[in-house]
Protein backbone atom coordinates (compact mmCIF):
# COMPACT_ATOMS: atom_id res chain seq x y z
CA UNK A 1 0.00 0.00 0.00
CA UNK A 2 1.92 2.99 -1.23
CA UNK A 3 -0.53 5.61 -2.36
CA UNK A 4 2.24 8.17 -2.22
CA UNK A 5 4.23 6.44 -4.97
CA UNK A 6 1.18 5.69 -7.12
CA UNK A 7 0.39 9.39 -7.08
CA UNK A 8 4.04 10.31 -7.59
CA UNK A 9 4.22 8.22 -10.75
CA UNK A 10 0.98 9.69 -12.14
CA UNK A 11 2.18 13.18 -11.22
CA UNK A 12 5.40 12.60 -13.18
CA UNK A 13 3.44 11.22 -16.13
CA UNK A 14 1.20 14.27 -16.13
CA UNK A 15 3.93 16.86 -16.08
CA UNK A 16 6.91 15.29 -17.87
CA UNK A 17 6.50 14.32 -21.53
CA UNK A 18 9.72 12.26 -21.43
CA UNK A 19 8.35 10.05 -18.63
CA UNK A 20 5.14 9.66 -20.60
CA UNK A 21 7.11 8.55 -23.65
CA UNK A 22 9.14 6.08 -21.63
CA UNK A 23 6.00 4.73 -19.98
CA UNK A 24 4.27 4.17 -23.30
CA UNK A 25 7.33 2.41 -24.73
CA UNK A 26 8.17 0.24 -21.70
CA UNK A 27 5.82 0.56 -18.71
CA UNK A 28 7.71 -1.98 -16.57
CA UNK A 29 10.92 0.02 -16.86
CA UNK A 30 9.11 3.05 -15.40
CA UNK A 31 7.05 1.13 -12.82
CA UNK A 32 10.08 -0.48 -11.22
CA UNK A 33 11.38 2.94 -10.23
CA UNK A 34 8.49 3.33 -7.77
CA UNK A 35 7.67 1.36 -4.64
CA UNK A 36 4.39 -0.21 -5.72
CA UNK A 37 2.59 -3.35 -4.63
CA UNK A 38 1.03 -5.81 -7.05
CA UNK A 39 -2.47 -4.38 -6.89
CA UNK A 40 -1.16 -0.90 -7.62
CA UNK A 41 1.00 -2.12 -10.51
CA UNK A 42 -1.95 -3.94 -12.00
CA UNK A 43 -4.26 -0.92 -11.69
CA UNK A 44 -1.70 1.25 -13.47
CA UNK A 45 -0.75 -1.18 -16.25
CA UNK A 46 -4.38 -2.04 -16.91
CA UNK A 47 -5.33 1.68 -16.85
CA UNK A 48 -7.98 0.74 -14.28
CA UNK A 49 -9.10 4.27 -13.45
CA UNK A 50 -11.85 3.07 -11.10
CA UNK A 51 -9.42 0.99 -9.05
CA UNK A 52 -6.94 3.86 -8.85
CA UNK A 53 -9.74 5.99 -7.44
CA UNK A 54 -10.54 3.32 -4.84
CA UNK A 55 -6.85 3.16 -3.91
CA UNK A 56 -7.13 6.86 -3.08
CA UNK A 57 -5.50 8.70 -5.98
CA UNK A 58 -6.47 12.38 -5.92
CA UNK A 59 -8.82 13.25 -8.77
CA UNK A 60 -6.67 16.23 -9.70
CA UNK A 61 -3.98 13.72 -10.62
CA UNK A 62 -6.21 10.90 -11.79
CA UNK A 63 -8.31 12.86 -14.29
CA UNK A 64 -5.20 13.65 -16.34
CA UNK A 65 -4.04 10.04 -16.36
CA UNK A 66 -7.56 9.08 -17.46
CA UNK A 67 -7.45 11.61 -20.29
CA UNK A 68 -4.00 10.31 -21.25
CA UNK A 69 -5.49 6.80 -21.43
CA UNK A 70 -8.23 8.05 -23.76
CA UNK A 71 -11.13 8.28 -21.31
CA UNK A 72 -13.82 10.78 -22.24
CA UNK A 73 -15.14 12.85 -19.31
CA UNK A 74 -18.42 10.94 -18.71
CA UNK A 75 -16.53 7.65 -19.03
CA UNK A 76 -14.02 8.81 -16.41
CA UNK A 77 -16.79 9.70 -13.94
CA UNK A 78 -18.58 6.43 -14.66
CA UNK A 79 -15.43 4.37 -14.11
CA UNK A 80 -15.17 5.75 -10.56
CA UNK A 81 -18.86 5.14 -9.85
CA UNK A 82 -18.67 1.58 -11.13
CA UNK A 83 -15.61 0.92 -9.00
CA UNK A 84 -17.41 2.11 -5.86
CA UNK A 85 -20.11 -0.47 -6.58
CA UNK A 86 -17.62 -3.19 -7.23
CA UNK A 87 -14.98 -2.56 -4.57
CA UNK A 88 -16.69 -0.48 -1.88
CA UNK A 89 -15.40 2.77 -0.50
CA UNK A 90 -12.18 4.64 -1.21
CA UNK A 91 -9.47 3.15 0.97
CA UNK A 92 -7.09 6.03 1.61
CA UNK A 93 -6.33 9.64 0.83
CA UNK A 94 -8.52 12.70 0.85
CA UNK A 95 -11.69 10.87 -0.27
CA UNK A 96 -11.51 8.04 2.24
CA UNK A 97 -14.53 9.36 4.10
CA UNK A 98 -16.64 10.25 1.07
CA UNK A 99 -19.73 8.09 0.74
CA UNK A 100 -19.05 8.32 -2.99
CA UNK A 101 -22.57 7.50 -4.05
CA UNK A 102 -22.70 10.26 -6.62
CA UNK A 103 -24.82 13.36 -6.58
CA UNK A 104 -26.28 13.47 -10.07
CA UNK B 1 0.98 52.99 -6.27
CA UNK B 2 -0.72 50.04 -4.83
CA UNK B 3 -3.49 47.66 -5.53
CA UNK B 4 -5.55 48.97 -8.45
CA UNK B 5 -7.81 45.96 -8.92
CA UNK B 6 -8.85 42.93 -6.93
CA UNK B 7 -11.30 40.16 -7.64
CA UNK B 8 -12.12 36.49 -7.46
CA UNK B 9 -13.12 34.07 -10.18
CA UNK B 10 -13.64 30.38 -10.90
CA UNK B 11 -10.97 28.29 -12.61
CA UNK B 12 -12.49 24.83 -13.14
CA UNK B 13 -11.11 23.14 -16.27
CA UNK B 14 -14.61 22.31 -17.52
CA UNK B 15 -15.26 26.04 -18.04
CA UNK B 16 -13.16 25.91 -21.20
CA UNK B 17 -12.73 22.17 -21.71
CA UNK B 18 -16.37 21.16 -21.56
CA UNK B 19 -17.94 24.32 -22.99
CA UNK B 20 -19.67 22.39 -25.78
CA UNK B 21 -21.39 20.12 -23.24
CA UNK B 22 -22.87 23.09 -21.33
CA UNK B 23 -26.26 24.73 -21.71
CA UNK B 24 -25.58 27.63 -24.10
CA UNK B 25 -27.08 30.23 -21.75
CA UNK B 26 -24.93 29.01 -18.87
CA UNK B 27 -21.77 29.21 -20.93
CA UNK B 28 -22.58 32.53 -22.62
CA UNK B 29 -23.69 34.34 -19.49
CA UNK B 30 -20.65 33.22 -17.53
CA UNK B 31 -18.26 34.03 -20.38
CA UNK B 32 -19.85 37.50 -20.56
CA UNK B 33 -19.29 38.02 -16.85
CA UNK B 34 -15.64 37.05 -17.33
CA UNK B 35 -15.36 39.50 -20.25
CA UNK B 36 -16.76 42.28 -18.07
CA UNK B 37 -14.21 41.43 -15.43
CA UNK B 38 -11.53 41.78 -18.12
CA UNK B 39 -12.89 45.23 -19.06
CA UNK B 40 -12.71 46.33 -15.42
CA UNK B 41 -9.21 44.90 -15.06
CA UNK B 42 -8.01 46.71 -18.21
CA UNK B 43 -9.62 49.96 -17.07
CA UNK B 44 -7.51 49.81 -13.91
CA UNK B 45 -4.37 49.99 -16.11
CA UNK B 46 -2.29 47.46 -14.18
CA UNK B 47 1.45 47.03 -14.72
CA UNK B 48 1.30 43.46 -13.43
CA UNK B 49 -1.15 40.99 -11.98
CA UNK B 50 -0.75 38.68 -9.01
CA UNK B 51 -2.77 35.50 -9.39
CA UNK B 52 -3.39 33.62 -6.15
CA UNK B 53 -4.40 30.16 -7.24
CA UNK B 54 -4.74 26.69 -5.84
CA UNK B 55 -2.79 24.53 -8.23
CA UNK B 56 -3.45 20.86 -8.75
CA UNK B 57 -0.15 19.00 -8.59
CA UNK B 58 1.39 20.69 -11.61
CA UNK B 59 4.48 21.92 -9.77
CA UNK B 60 4.16 20.97 -6.15
CA UNK B 61 3.86 17.48 -4.74
CA UNK B 62 3.88 15.78 -1.37
CA UNK B 63 7.65 15.30 -1.55
CA UNK B 64 8.12 18.96 -0.63
CA UNK B 65 4.83 20.81 -0.42
CA UNK B 66 4.95 24.54 0.32
CA UNK B 67 1.94 26.04 2.07
CA UNK B 68 2.62 29.24 0.09
CA UNK B 69 4.74 29.87 -2.96
CA UNK B 70 5.31 32.96 -5.13
CA UNK B 71 6.75 32.88 -8.64
CA UNK B 72 9.87 34.86 -9.54
CA UNK B 73 10.55 33.84 -13.14
CA UNK B 74 11.10 35.81 -16.35
CA UNK B 75 8.35 33.86 -17.99
CA UNK B 76 6.05 30.93 -17.38
CA UNK B 77 4.43 28.36 -19.61
CA UNK B 78 1.10 26.67 -19.62
CA UNK B 79 -1.31 25.14 -19.58
CA UNK B 80 0.32 21.90 -18.50
CA UNK B 81 -2.87 20.01 -19.41
CA UNK B 82 -3.51 18.61 -22.84
CA UNK B 83 -4.57 21.71 -24.85
CA UNK B 84 -7.41 19.79 -26.51
CA UNK B 85 -8.69 18.56 -23.17
CA UNK B 86 -8.59 22.01 -21.59
CA UNK B 87 -9.54 24.00 -24.68
CA UNK B 88 -6.62 26.41 -24.21
CA UNK B 89 -3.51 26.54 -26.38
CA UNK B 90 -0.05 26.28 -24.81
CA UNK B 91 1.74 29.58 -24.58
CA UNK B 92 4.41 31.58 -22.81
CA UNK B 93 3.26 34.07 -20.20
CA UNK B 94 5.49 36.99 -19.23
CA UNK B 95 6.72 37.30 -15.66
CA UNK B 96 8.24 40.24 -13.85
CA UNK B 97 11.15 38.93 -11.76
CA UNK B 98 12.16 42.25 -10.23
CA UNK B 99 8.68 43.06 -9.00
CA UNK B 100 8.22 39.45 -7.87
CA UNK B 101 11.37 39.73 -5.83
CA UNK B 102 10.14 42.90 -4.09
CA UNK B 103 6.81 41.31 -3.34
CA UNK B 104 8.40 38.12 -2.00
CA UNK B 105 10.87 40.02 0.15
CA UNK B 106 8.07 42.10 1.59
CA UNK B 107 5.73 39.14 2.21
CA UNK B 108 8.56 37.33 4.02
CA UNK B 109 8.32 39.97 6.74
CA UNK B 110 5.02 38.39 7.74
CA UNK B 111 4.73 34.92 6.22
CA UNK B 112 7.41 32.34 5.37
CA UNK B 113 6.52 31.91 1.72
CA UNK B 114 8.49 29.72 -0.66
CA UNK B 115 9.44 31.10 -4.06
CA UNK B 116 9.97 29.46 -7.44
CA UNK B 117 11.80 30.43 -10.63
CA UNK B 118 10.11 27.65 -12.57
CA UNK B 119 6.37 27.27 -12.80
CA UNK B 120 4.06 25.45 -15.16
CA UNK B 121 0.60 26.96 -15.09
CA UNK B 122 -2.31 24.56 -14.83
CA UNK B 123 -6.01 25.33 -15.25
CA UNK B 124 -5.97 27.18 -11.90
CA UNK B 125 -4.16 30.06 -13.61
CA UNK B 126 -4.59 29.27 -17.31
CA UNK B 127 -8.40 29.37 -17.30
CA UNK B 128 -8.61 32.85 -15.69
CA UNK B 129 -5.83 34.22 -17.94
CA UNK B 130 -7.58 32.84 -21.01
CA UNK B 131 -10.43 35.25 -20.24
CA UNK B 132 -8.68 38.12 -18.48
CA UNK B 133 -5.45 38.55 -20.44
CA UNK B 134 -6.14 36.65 -23.66
CA UNK B 135 -3.16 38.28 -25.43
CA UNK B 136 -0.85 37.29 -22.57
CA UNK B 137 0.60 40.78 -22.53
CA UNK B 138 0.30 41.53 -18.82
CA UNK B 139 3.18 40.33 -16.62
CA UNK B 140 1.98 37.79 -14.10
CA UNK B 141 3.15 36.89 -10.61
CA UNK B 142 1.77 33.42 -9.84
CA UNK B 143 1.05 32.54 -6.24
CA UNK B 144 0.03 29.19 -4.86
CA UNK B 145 -1.72 28.23 -1.67
CA UNK B 146 -1.72 24.49 -1.11
CA UNK B 147 -5.40 23.54 -1.08
CA UNK B 148 -4.99 19.99 -2.43
CA UNK B 149 -2.65 17.92 -0.31
CA UNK B 150 -3.41 18.06 3.44
CA UNK B 151 -2.17 19.07 5.94
CA UNK B 152 -3.27 22.49 4.71
CA UNK B 153 -2.48 25.96 5.97
CA UNK B 154 -5.18 27.25 8.38
CA UNK B 155 -7.64 29.84 7.10
CA UNK B 156 -6.35 32.55 9.42
CA UNK B 157 -2.88 32.12 7.89
CA UNK B 158 -4.37 32.55 4.41
CA UNK B 159 -5.79 35.80 5.72
CA UNK B 160 -2.38 36.82 7.09
CA UNK B 161 -0.83 35.91 3.76
CA UNK B 162 -3.32 38.07 1.84
CA UNK B 163 -2.68 40.97 4.20
CA UNK B 164 1.06 40.55 3.63
CA UNK B 165 0.53 40.58 -0.15
CA UNK B 166 -1.39 43.84 0.20
CA UNK B 167 1.35 45.37 2.30
CA UNK B 168 3.83 44.30 -0.38
CA UNK B 169 1.71 45.89 -3.12
CA UNK B 170 1.52 49.11 -1.12
CA UNK B 171 5.32 49.26 -1.01
CA UNK B 172 6.00 49.20 -4.76
CA UNK B 173 5.54 51.98 -7.35
CA UNK B 174 3.79 49.74 -9.88
CA UNK B 175 0.05 49.47 -10.38
CA UNK B 176 -0.76 45.95 -9.25
CA UNK B 177 -3.88 43.90 -9.92
CA UNK B 178 -4.74 40.89 -7.80
CA UNK B 179 -7.06 37.99 -8.42
CA UNK B 180 -7.86 34.89 -6.43
CA UNK B 181 -8.99 31.83 -8.33
CA UNK B 182 -10.70 28.74 -7.04
CA UNK B 183 -13.94 27.06 -6.35
CA UNK B 184 -16.35 27.42 -3.50
CA UNK B 185 -18.23 24.17 -2.82
CA UNK B 186 -17.38 21.51 -5.38
CA UNK B 187 -16.32 17.90 -5.70
CA UNK B 188 -14.10 18.12 -8.78
CA UNK B 189 -12.79 15.05 -10.57
CA UNK B 190 -14.70 12.67 -8.28
CA UNK B 191 -17.87 10.59 -8.78
CA UNK B 192 -19.64 13.59 -7.24
CA UNK B 193 -18.40 15.93 -9.96
CA UNK B 194 -21.21 18.38 -10.71
CA UNK B 195 -22.49 18.46 -7.14
CA UNK B 196 -22.65 22.06 -5.90
CA UNK B 197 -23.94 23.31 -2.55
CA UNK B 198 -25.53 26.55 -3.73
CA UNK B 199 -26.72 27.60 -0.30
CA UNK B 200 -23.26 27.17 1.17
CA UNK B 201 -21.74 29.09 -1.75
CA UNK B 202 -24.14 32.00 -1.45
CA UNK B 203 -23.51 32.22 2.27
CA UNK B 204 -19.75 32.21 1.71
CA UNK B 205 -20.03 34.89 -0.99
CA UNK B 206 -22.13 37.04 1.31
CA UNK B 207 -19.32 36.87 3.87
CA UNK B 208 -16.84 37.69 1.10
CA UNK B 209 -18.63 40.75 -0.31
CA UNK B 210 -19.07 42.10 3.22
CA UNK B 211 -15.39 41.34 3.85
CA UNK B 212 -16.43 39.89 7.17
CA UNK B 213 -13.13 38.56 8.50
CA UNK B 214 -14.60 36.80 11.48
CA UNK B 215 -17.17 34.89 9.46
CA UNK B 216 -14.79 34.16 6.58
CA UNK B 217 -12.48 32.43 9.03
CA UNK B 218 -15.29 30.66 10.85
CA UNK B 219 -14.97 27.32 9.08
CA UNK B 220 -13.15 24.14 10.00
CA UNK B 221 -11.71 21.92 7.28
CA UNK B 222 -13.88 19.13 8.60
CA UNK B 223 -17.00 21.18 7.96
CA UNK B 224 -15.73 22.41 4.61
CA UNK B 225 -15.11 18.83 3.52
CA UNK B 226 -18.55 17.76 4.66
CA UNK B 227 -20.55 20.67 3.22
CA UNK B 228 -18.41 21.87 0.34
CA UNK B 229 -16.26 18.93 -0.70
CA UNK B 230 -12.50 18.79 -1.01
CA UNK B 231 -12.81 21.50 -3.67
CA UNK B 232 -14.08 23.81 -0.92
CA UNK B 233 -10.57 23.92 0.54
CA UNK B 234 -9.83 26.41 -2.24
CA UNK B 235 -11.72 29.16 -0.37
CA UNK B 236 -8.22 29.95 0.95
CA UNK B 237 -7.47 31.89 -2.23
CA UNK B 238 -10.67 33.95 -1.91
CA UNK B 239 -9.95 34.60 1.76
CA UNK B 240 -6.44 35.84 0.93
CA UNK B 241 -7.91 38.32 -1.56
CA UNK B 242 -10.45 39.51 1.00
CA UNK B 243 -7.59 40.24 3.39
CA UNK B 244 -5.73 42.11 0.66
CA UNK B 245 -8.80 44.32 0.18
CA UNK B 246 -7.98 45.87 3.55
CA UNK B 247 -11.56 46.28 4.70
CA UNK B 248 -13.03 47.24 1.31
CA UNK B 249 -16.23 45.48 0.45
CA UNK B 250 -16.89 43.61 -2.78
CA UNK B 251 -19.52 43.24 -5.46
CA UNK B 252 -20.78 39.90 -6.70
CA UNK B 253 -21.24 40.13 -10.47
CA UNK B 254 -22.06 36.53 -11.27
CA UNK B 255 -22.89 33.33 -9.48
CA UNK B 256 -24.55 30.33 -11.03
CA UNK B 257 -24.13 26.63 -10.32
CA UNK B 258 -23.14 25.01 -13.62
CA UNK B 259 -22.81 21.26 -12.98
CA UNK B 260 -21.02 20.43 -16.24
CA UNK B 261 -18.36 22.97 -15.24
CA UNK B 262 -18.31 21.20 -11.84
CA UNK B 263 -18.47 24.44 -9.84
CA UNK B 264 -20.70 27.35 -8.88
CA UNK B 265 -19.31 29.81 -11.40
CA UNK B 266 -18.34 33.04 -9.71
CA UNK B 267 -17.10 36.52 -10.61
CA UNK B 268 -16.73 39.18 -7.91
CA UNK B 269 -14.58 42.27 -7.55
CA UNK B 270 -13.45 44.54 -4.76
CA UNK B 271 -14.79 48.06 -4.38
CA UNK B 272 -11.37 49.62 -3.97
CA UNK B 273 -11.05 53.35 -3.44
CA UNK B 274 -8.50 54.27 -6.11
CA UNK B 275 -7.00 57.63 -6.89
CA UNK B 276 -6.81 58.09 -10.66
FE1 LIG C 1 -9.14 24.01 -8.37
Amino acid sequence: MSLYYVQKLLYELNRRPEVRKEFCADPQQVLQQYKLDEEEMRAITERDIGMLYILGVNGQILMHFAAMCGYEWPQYIQAMRDALHKHGNVRAGVYATTDGKGAI
Amino acid sequence: MSLVFAGICSHAPGITGRKKMADPDDATSFYNAYHQMRDALEASKPDAMIVIAAEHFANFFMNNMPAYCIGMADSYSGPIEDPEWLGIQRTTIPGTPQLSRHIIQSVLQQVDTAYAEEWLFDHGISVPLHFLTPRYDLPIIPVNINCQGPPLTPLHRSWAFGAAVRQACDSVPQRVALIGTGGISHWPATPDSGKINEQWDRDFLERWVNNDRERLLDYSDEHIYHDAGQGGFEIRTFIAVAAAMKGAKGTLHYYRPIPIFAVGCTIATANLAIEA
